[in-house]
Order: structure tokens, then sequence, then C-alpha cells
């Protein structure tokens, strides 16, 4: 069995083994955690198995595998890892295993809510390993289809509703998605022979410019819709706030950032010409999501809509990046999917631990609980500054990388939106302290609060887990910026 | 020469931090406040040599030399990339020395202050770090480590001033210095990315080197509104000083920062944090002054010295011991900036740089000395407030001459630290603008006043009703306050013009008599004042500031700054940009889409209208559906 | 062949017979009714078959049998039907048409 097909089988594997071994609380989750620490393990593996091929092997994916699958269609099973693929499936199994931390205790059908969840993540896996657009999409809708019912069933507050209008919006983009990509099929043979889903045969070949120009949009706000594209993020906060914690988790440190990859390698690699002519309504849309999100934050008043928001912001900046179309840019837009994909799971962990203990999220009600909770108090402040861009911590590296890039651009009104960009950073320290300092600091707003039991071992864990790479990437992040513009070259080059 | 060795300077603080912070829990207190202690003794041990060796051997032909040493740390494009590492020069090695300097003394104050508190480990690694970033900021290499490390220092001044957090005063004022100064540090941030855009550097060897491309290009840059784009981004660039100097508009958070233990106040927010701004203008200096003939200096001068006869009129109204002293701190801020602002580059036309960081450095020894003892005070008799003290002089000998030292040296005495460099300030300002000097003239006096002012509330007058009686201090926090005290007049003596200069060739520098005489006698004079006002309890200055009625009251209240942004940010920007923003995300952007779902259900209750149920309905039209498609048939066929 | 009676004498009878099912299902509110109404269609297109297998086809037998078919699979029907009927009255105690609504979407 080759290295890649492993993520998709394991969980597949994992989930079997629930299905049919486990029967309580207990067994479901020592199940999930054996599986998904031997996920983590194998994603570790990977990195280092990835920089050892990429020594001697220079093409632009490595562990490449083809088979058919349904030979009509041409379509394949072909998956393949560059640089990108592989930080996004180590963030991928970094959440899941922190998330099965999380969701230690959840009582209410465990096993089935284990078995949701590893069922969403091989569709995760799938879509960052495969190259060929078809097999893509189906991981695609994989992953994005459980989410109903993980939402529907154990979120909380209006949840039927949340997962309804996700799920649909995310659909309805999958319907634009699925339209851009069939565009794209059918236009992947204009210098003749067969059709093809594959994207590197498409990427030899040129699509014509008046197809790329109908295609691009499509495919871009296909995938640009889970990447929480102002207008069509309404679906993130009121989803972020029905669903459980592990979810939340999941969903916007992984699955939206399905969005930007889907982006960049599918709509901006394939389609480069259209990428370019329809990049300055992109461009300002993102930006203004930047802003936008960064003050619709300031007045929410539950703790989970605020990091909805802010994930907004942050992802429009992720978007923003890649449509400066520049290396350090880029760089940055990936640094910053990793970087916020980590930072909002260790958020969205806290506010469930917090939200677990005193059954509130409402900001106004919260108050000084770190001087009962100092562990998970210290953490909330150390993610909250990491969150505004704090040196040391993966989103300084992250945000000063796009911003450096995204100035580099030689054309003065891209850099003005530059320094309008750049401004989010003293909105998104205004939501961020106000929120830490209300809720964590002052005193302490209701004596029940009292005795809160401290953090377990488990959430220890799962938040140890994620802040570790956090700070790896803050502290040293010349590896990977290097091995990530490495990768990128292949995708500048289809620009020129 | 070898300085690589320096690194360690910093990264000594920083694991003493990591190890702190990580077990704060495991660590007894009476160990951590020694461990932080020894750390930084360290640090200053191996500042001092480094400060001895490289002003002994550290000239090249008369002419000071720069040595870096660095590491590459994130790459952007092919030309720029970040670099850590350290850079030695005079402005660095005499900050270097300054920061390990109060750092250590503040580290052996705190063990007394702090002594008993809850949190004891907890502030010695906050301690920590704010020493391992501000040594990082002070020996950076290029820009952009600047700031990384500028970010870092205000987190940490961020975590220190709020280090009561459940004090709600305290949270507030730690997140308005941080977001105020994170407003100006946007300035910084993009004065960076317009020059590195333009000159493809950050490196300060290139940035300020004569012939590079910002002083030697400036004449062909772009232009923006009459000046040149690198004029713009060094005023950008000294918009994140002026944050973090606390110099007017950014203010507002340095009387607010008070809230933090006294010895934090007394390490960031009088001696080190607070002059980055005036060491990012001197480590900038020859760009400041070359590039379009020095117009952004001219800004630099300006801002300085508003600020300093602004901050020491509202210093003479307070009646926190504290704010007063971080009113003077502003203002003596505003001092340097002036003096550097006014300076030119070579040879003796270079005084008012020396005397900015002459003046920088006795500043912090007697600055950090009037705020440890104000902690010892305030530790003394539990209250902020000059009302609640007076004739303290008998229980707290120590404190008292110490604090007068300070006093004395702060109002230019002579003979006293603070008259030196406040004399070579006076003369830089006099030689090259009038009425700045007029105004730092009227500050010297000022300045005095209301020293005197504090100093005769505290330890003259009537005994107040104190809840027991105030007892001198423990050893541990009167070590520090001897040695700064001592510091106080003999800093002064040092040839500071042998050693920092804006063009790194050393300098005679020679006392101007009839200014100094000047300048001293104005601080007499404020002195004088201040002795009949409030030696002995009197009604004087009631009736003085009645007289001046809406005036007094005006600079009482700080000019209605806070008032200014408290308006702009709670009703401008919360009320009506994040509002609309939120309203308009909830009420059209998800209506819209929710809107297209309802039309959706709305067409589908529609059509299942059709469905009613009844069996015969379903039939007729099938029927019906079948008729009306024989007679189209048949009309075919027919045709 | 039946002497003195046309084709279309026999087809106008099963025309009526099939409208009169038709209209009878339409109308009629009772379950049963409509169950018998039924029947009427389907006994209509029996005759149709036998007549059109004698009249036209005289030599095959195949209209015949399949009349059989029909009538088997008409007695079928309805004792489907009648279950199903008996079955409903049990829920809802009612055969009127009008009552079943209930089963709609």
């Amino acid at each position: 069995m080759d290295i890649l097909s492993l993520f998709v089988i394991v969980p597949i594997l994992i989930v079997l083994a629930l299905t049919f071994f486990a029967k309580d609380l207990k067994q479901a989750r020592l199940i999930s955690v054996v599986g998904m620490g031997i996920q983590f393990a194998m994603s570790i593996n990977l990195i280092f198995a990835y920089i050892k091929e990429r020594a001697v092997n220079t093409n632009i994916m490595v562990f490449t595998k083809d088979v058919v699958w349904y030979e009509t269609f041409n379509i394949h099973y072909s998956i393949g890892v560059d640089a990108i693929s592989v930080v996004m499936i180590a963030l991928t199994a970094v959440v899941l295993l922190a998330g099965v931390f999380i969701s230690w205790k959840i009582d209410d059908l465990p096993k089935e809510f284990f078995i949701s969840l590893i069922a969403l993540s091989s569709g995760v896996f799938g879509f960052f390993i495969s190259t060929d657009l078809f097999t893509m999409f189906v991981f695609y809708e994989i992953a994005v289809i459980p989410m109903y019912l993980l939402i529907g069933i154990w979120g909380s507050g209006p949840k039927e509703n949340s997962a309804m209008k996700l799920t649909l919006m995310l659909m309805g983009a999958s319907a634009v998605l699925s339209v851009g990509i069939l565009g794209i099929y059918f236009n992947s043979n204009a210098d003749g022979g067969p059709l093809t889903f594959n994207i590197f045969e498409i990427a030899q070949v040129n699509i014509p410019v008046a197809a790329q120009n109908i295609f691009y949009p499509l495919t871009f706000i296909g995938f640009a819709v889970i990447g929480a594209l102002f207008p069509f993020h309404t679906w993130s906060p009121s989803g972020h706030a029905s669903a459980p914690t592990a979810v939340s988790m999941l969903h916007a440190g992984v699955l939206m950032k399905l969005g930007g990859y889907g982006v960049f390698r599918i709509a901006m690699y394939l389609l480069p010409v259209g990428a370019l002519n329809w990049s300055d309504f992109f461009l300002v849309l993102s930006a203004f999501g930047v802003i936008y999100g960064a003050f619709a934050a300031i007045m929410q008043k539950d703790l989970k809509y605020v990091n909805a928001y802010a994930s907004v912001s942050h992802l429009s900046l992720v978007l923003f990046a890649l449509l400066m179309f520049n290396r350090t840019a880029w760089t940055g837009a990936i640094i910053q999917s990793l970087s916020h994909g980590l930072l909002t799971a260790m958020f969205f962990a806290l506010i469930g631990m917090v939200y677990g203990r005193t059954h509130t999220r409402e900001i106004e009600k919260l108050g000084g609980i770190m001087k009962i909770l100092p562990f998970i108090g210290a953490i909330y402040v150390i993610t909250g500054l990491a969150y505004l861009g704090l040196p040391g911590f993966s989103g300084f590296v992250a945000e000063m990388t796009i911003f450096v890039g995204a100035f580099q651009h030689p054309d003065l009104f891209h850099r003005i939106l530059t320094i309008v960009v750049v401004s989010s950073i003293v909105v998104t320290s205004v939501y961020i302290l106000r929120m830490v300092g209300k809720i964590m600091m002052g005193p302490l707003s209701n004596e029940e609060y009292k005795d809160l039991p401290k953090a377990t071992w488990f959430e220890k864990t799962g938040l140890i887990l994620l802040l570790i790479p956090v700070i790896m990437i803050g502290v040293l992040p010349l590896g990977l910026s290097e091995m990530l513009k490495e990768s990128i070259q292949p995708f500048l080059e289809r620009l020129l | 020469m070898d300085f690589s060795y320096t690194i360690l300077i910093p990264l000594i603080p920083l694991a003493l931090f990591v190890i702190l912070g990580l077990f704060s829990k495991k660590i007894p207190a009476s160990i951590s406040g020694w461990l932080g202690s020894l750390g930084l003794g360290t640090s200053i041990a191996l500042s001092l040599y480094t400060a001895y060796h490289y002003f002994m051997d550290g000239k090249l032909e008369g002419v000071y030399q720069t040595f870096v040493y660095k590491q590459t740390w994130l790459i952007f494009t092919d030309k720029l990339h970040i670099d850590l590492g350290v850079l030695i020069d005079p402005i660095s090695v005499m900050m270097m020395v300054v920061v390990t300097t109060i750092s250590f003394m503040v580290h052996l104050y705190s063990r007394g202050y702090m002594h008993g508190d809850d949190g004891y480990t907890r502030f010695f690694a906050y301690l920590a770090l704010f020493s391992f970033s501000m040594l990082g900021l002070v020996l950076a290499t290029n820009l952009f480590q600047m700031y990384i490390f500028w970010e870092l220092v205000g987190a940490s001044s961020f975590l220190l001033i709020g280090y009561y957090y459940t004090k709600p005063s305290a949270v507030a004022a730690a997140k308005k210095a941080f977001i105020v100064t994170r407003f100006a540090d946007l300035g910084f941030l993009i004065g960076i990315l317009l020059i590195s855009y333009y000159t493809g550097t950050f490196d300060f060897k290139d940035l300020t080197s004569l012939d590079g491309m910002l002083i030697a290009g400036w004449g062909a840059s772009a232009s923006f509104m009459g000046l040149s784009v690198f004029t713009w981004g060094l005023i950008l660039i000294y918009m994140g000083g002026v944050g973090k100097s606390a110099m007017l508009p950014f203010h507002i958070w340095l009387p607010d920062a008070m809230e933090g233990p006294t010895p934090v106040s007394a390490l960031i927010h009088a001696a080190t944090m607070v002059v980055a701004g005036v060491y990012l203008v001197a480590r900038l200096f020859p760009a400041y002054y070359f590039v379009e003939d020095g117009f952004a200096l001219q800004v630099v001068a300006y801002v300085g010295a508003i600020s300093s006869l602004v901050a020491a009129l509202i210093a003479v109204t307070q009646t926190d011991i504290k704010r007063v002293l971080a009113f003077s701190t502003m203002s003596q801020i505003g001092y340097m900036m002036l003096a550097l602002g006014v300076s030119k580059y070579e040879g003796h036309e270079g005084l008012g740089y020396m005397a900015s960081m002459f003046h920088l450095f006795t500043h912090a020894m007697f600055k950090a000395l009037l705020f440890l003892g104000a902690g010892s005070v305030i530790h003394a008799v539990h209250s902020n407030y000059m009302q609640d003290m007076g004739g303290l002089r008998k229980y707290m000998p120590v404190t008292h001459i110490t604090f007068l030292i300070a006093a004395l040296s702060i109002a230019g005495f002579p003979g006293f630290a603070g008259f030196f460099s406040k004399d070579e300030i006076l003369v830089a300002a006099f030689e090259s603008n009038k009425l700045i000097y007029y105004s730092s003239v009227l500050v010297a006096g000022l300045t005095a006043f209301y020293m005197f002012r504090l100093y005769f509330n505290i330890f003259w007058g009537e005994d107040r009703k104190y809840k027991h009686t105030p007892h001198e201090s423990p050893l541990s926090m009167t070590i520090p306050l001897v040695f700064l005290a001592f510091m106080s007049i003999f800093a002064g003596y040092i040839p500071f013009s042998q050693f920092v200069t804006a063009d790194l060739m050393p300098f005679e520098a020679h006392l101007n008599l009839p200014l100094a005489a000047i300048a001293s006698s104005v601080g007499i004079i404020g002195i004088i004042i201040a002795f009949i006002f409030y030696k002995k309890p009197s009604d004087l200055p009631e009736r003085f500031a009645n007289a001046f009625g809406f005036i007094y009251k005006w600079i009482y209240n700080k000019l209605y700054f806070d008032e200014l942004y408290i308006f702009v940010t709670k009703k401008i920007l919360f009320g009506v940009v994040a509002f609309s923003a939120s309203w308009f995300d909830k009420n059209v952007v998800d209506s819209s889409m929710i809107g297209i779902g309802n039309v959706t259900v709305s067409v589908s209750n529609k059509i299942k209208g059709m469905q009613s149920g009844k069996l015969q309905d379903y039939a007729m039209s099938f029927v019906g559906g079948i008729v009306v498609i024989a007679m189209v048939v048949f009309y075919i066929w027919i045709n | 062949m039946i002497a003195g009676i046309s084709i279309y004498e026999i087809l106008t009878l099963s025309s009526i017979l099939f409208f009169i099912g038709i209209y009878g299902f339409f109308t009629r509110d009772n379950l049963i009714t409509v169950l018998m109404a039924v029947e009427l269609i389907l006994n209509a297109s029996a005759v149709n078959f036998v007549l059109i297998n004698t009249y036209l086809y005289p030599d095959l037998l195949q209209g015949a049998v399949f009349s059989i078919f029909i009538i088997a699979l008409a007695a079928a029907e309805t004792a489907l039907a009648i279950a199903i009927i008996i079955n409903l009255y049990r829920i809802i105690y009612s055969v009127e048409v009008k009552d079943t609504e209930i089963m709609k979407y």
C-alpha cells in the first residue's frame, strides 16, 4: 500500500472498527484516539518522507500513483503530493487528533459521533492527495456532507437551522463548482486528444481564453464559499456557533482551508488567464472581507461568533494573498492557512472548554475566568496574542509574509489595498483584547464560577498538541517557508 | 574583535523566561527572585564588559566601528529577508548597558516589593520576557527585527500592566496601552513596507549608509503630496516611535499604564521601553537627517517639543504621584526627541544627537530612581495620591534622600547628572531653533516646579492619618535606590561625546556657561516657587488654580485627550463602523441568503398545493392530460 | 361475430361503460364505489379486447386470453384494494375519499 492512500484507508478502517467493535464511549474514544494517533504519526512520517523524496525527485508531485477508475469519462484515482498538500495533511492530522482529545467526554451517541467525524476526515485527506479533478470533487463532497449530521445531531442552539444553512450554502457552491469543473473538463482537449480530469494533463494544454473567463469565476466562487469569501460567508458564524467543539475545530481549522487550497490548485493553476482577468474584482471583495469581518467581530456578543467573524477576516486574507500572484504572498497565504487552522482550532477548543463549564458563551456574562482556570486562561491569552499576530507565533510569520509579498506588487492600486488590509491588524487586536480582557481577566463575574473544574489531562493534551506547531512555525519559519516556495514555483510558471 | 558573545545578553533572559514561565507553579518564590536577579546579573556583567571592550578598542582611525552578527530567519523575496542578530555600535552598546542596569536594579527591587504576591514567579517571568525583548530591540540589525521585538515589548508591557489582572482598571489600561501602541505600530509597519519596497532592504547598515539607496536616492524617488515617499516612510516609522514613546497624540496610554506594579513602571514606562522611539530615530538618524533635507527630522523636533511642553503642564496639575512621574517621563522623552530633531550630523554640530543619547542615559537612572522611590513610598502608605502623604522624611530617610537626589537631578540642579545632559540639549536647541529653545527652557522651569511640588508634598508638610506608621523599605529595595542615586549624580560626568556621536567620531563637548546658567537659574526658580507653595500647607496653590479657572481644569483633565479618543473609538469606530458592519451582515448579507431559501420554500409551497391528496384530483389531471395529449397528437396526425 | 350487431354498437357500449366508470371514479365519495367504478373501467377494456379479437382477428385468441387475465387482475386488485380500505377504516374510521387526504406529501 502506498504512503498516501493509507491516509484515506486508515480512517475508513477506523470507521469500520468503530462500527463493529465499539460498545460505549470508552471504547469508541480509545479506538478513535489510537486511529488518529496513527494518522498523526503517518503525517509526521510523510513530512520527513517528503523532504527525503524531494531531494531526489524534481517532479511537481511526488509519491504519485494512478489507477483508472471509470474509463468512459477518463476518470482516474490519481494521487500525489507537493509541499502544500503535505503541510495541509499534517494540519488536518493535528487538528483531528486534538479534536478527538477535546471530545473525550462527549456523552450523546459517542460512537456515531466519532464515526461521522472520522468519515469526514477521510474526505479531507482524500481531497488533499488527489490530483484528479473528479476524484477531488468526490472527496470534497465526502468532507462536506457529514457536517450536516454532525451539527444537526450534536450541535447546540438552533442547530437544525444552522446545519441546514451551512449545508445548503455549501451545496449551492458545489453546484457552481461542478459546473466550473465540467467546464474545465470539456475544454481540456483544446490541443486535441481525449478529455481528461487530470490536473497536470490539463495544465499542459491551453484552455481557450473565452472559456477561462467563464469558468474561472465559477470555480473560484465554488471554492471560495467554503473559504468564507464575502458575501458568501454567512453560513460560517451560525454554523460554527451551533456545531459541537470538535466539529467547529475541524471545520474552521481544516475544512475552510479546502477553499483556499482549491482556489489555488484548481482555479488559478488551471485557468491562469481567467485568474488574471478577474483578479481585481475578487481582490476588492477579499480585501473588503478582511476589514469587514474584523469590524463585525468587534460587535459580536457570542464567543463563537467573534471567532467565526475573525475567521472570515483571516481567511479573506488568504484569498487576498492568493490574488496577489507572487511567490511571497502565496507562501504567506499557505502559512496563514496553517496558522489560522491551528489557532482557530485552539480558540474553538478553549471556547468549548469555557462553555462546557459555565454553560454560557456570552461575553457579557463571563469574567475573570483565568483566576479559576489558570491553565485555560493562560492558553487563552497566548492564543489571543498569537491570533493578533505577535512575533514568536505562526500568525506573525504568516501575516508579515503576506503583507511584504503583497506590497511588492508593481501596481499602485494593489499596494494601496495592501495598506488597507494591513490596518486590519489593529482592529484584530481590538476584538481579541476585548474578548480576552473581558472573559479571562477582570473580576469574577459570577460567584458560581468559583468551583469550576480545572483543565483535565486530555484537554491539556489537545491544546498543547495545537500549540506546539504554532510556536514551531513562529520561531523557526525558514524551513517551512522555503519548502513551500519550492512547490509554488510551478504555479508561478503557469502565470507567465 | 569579536563581539558575537553579546548574543548571550538577550538569550539569558529568554532562557529565564522559558524556565520561569513553564514551571511557574513548581518554582518556589524564594528561588525565582534569585534566579531572575542572577540571570540579569550575568547579562549586566556581560554588557558592561562589552561596553568597556567596545569603547576602548572599538575605534578604527578614530571612527567607532559597527559589528554585525546575524542569521537569516525568514526569506521574503530575493532581496528582502529578515535576519536576527546583534548589531554592536555606540548607541546599541549604551542602550544595552541602560537596559541591563535598570532591569537588574528592578529585579533586585522587586524581590522586596513583590514579596508575598501570588504571582511572584509569573512576575519575574514577565520581567525576563521584557528584558529579552527590549535587548533584542536594542541589538536589532534591521528594521524588521526591530519591529518584531517592538511588538514583543508591547506584548510584555501588556502583560505587565495587566499583571493585577483581576482589577478592571489594570485590564483596561493594559488593553489601552496595547491597542494605542498597536495603532502607532501600524504606521511603523507601513513605513517599513514603503521603505523596503523602494530600497529593497531592511538592513540598518544599508539604510543609514551615506551612499545607500535611501539617503543617496531620495531625490529620484516617487513623491506623494509634494513629499518624497522616503520622507513619508520615515514619518510613518516615526509614528511607531511616537506611539511607543508616548508622544503627542499617542501619549494617552502612558498615564493609565501606571496601573502596573511600580517596578514595572520604573523599568518599562520610564527607563527603557518608552525611549524605544528615541532609539529608533537615533538608529535611523542619517536617514532622517539627509532625506529631503531633514523634513522628517523637523517633524520629530516639533512633536518632541510640543509633547514635552504639554506633558510638563499636565504634570503640574496631577495628584497621583505615579501619574506626575508618567507625564514627567513623557516630557523628558519629548526633550530627547527635540534634541534629535535639532541635531545635525557632523562633528560638533551633531551635539543634539549626542545630547539626546546622553539625556536618555541619565534620565533612565534618575527616572527609574524616582519611580522606585515612589514605589517605596506607595509600599509604605498604600496609596498613590499626594493627599494621603506628607511628612514622610522622618519615617523613610533613605527613600527621602535618594528621591531628593533624583529630583535635583531631573530639575537640572548644577552638579547633578540631569544638569549636564539637559544643558547639552539646550545648547543644541539654541544653536538651531530659537522657538524650540524657549519652549525647552520653560519646560525646564516647569520640571523643577512639579518635581519639587511632588517632593515637598510627599516628604514635608503635615503627617497624615496613616493606618500604621510608615517605615523604611527593606534592604532589597533600598540598595537599588542607593545605587541609582549614585548614578544620578555621577552619570553626568561621563564624557559622552567621546563615545556616542551621530557620525561615530568622538568630539569635545564643553559646558556652555551662559546657557547653563540660564537653565539652572530657571530650574532653581521653579524649586523656590514649589518651596513657597508646598513646603508648608497653604492655600496659595488653590488660589492660583482658581485664578486660572478653566485653563487649569482643561490641563487637569489632560486637555481632554482621553475623551476625544473615547469619542472616536466608542462612538465612531464601535458605534458607527463596527455596528453598521455587523448590522449589514445580519440584515443584508445574511438576509439575502436566507431570502433565497425563503423564495425556494414559498415556490415549493405553491407547487405542493397541487398535491391535494385527493385521489380523484390526481385521476382528473391524469385523464385531462391524456385528453390533451391525445388531441395534440390527433391534431398533428391530421395535418 | 354476432349477427345484426356491428362492431360500432358494441364499441359504443364499451365506451359508455368506460365513461360511466370514469365518471364514477371522479365523483363518488365512497372508496368502495370508487372501486366499483374502477371495475367498470376494467370491464370496458375487457369487452374491448374480446370484441376486437372477434371482429378483426377471428383466427387468433390473444384478445380473449387477455380479457381473462384482466378478470383475474381485477379480482386481485379488488382484494388488495379492499384490504387497504379496511385497514384505512381501522385507522380513520371512514371510507370517504376526502378523509384520506392525510396521506398527501
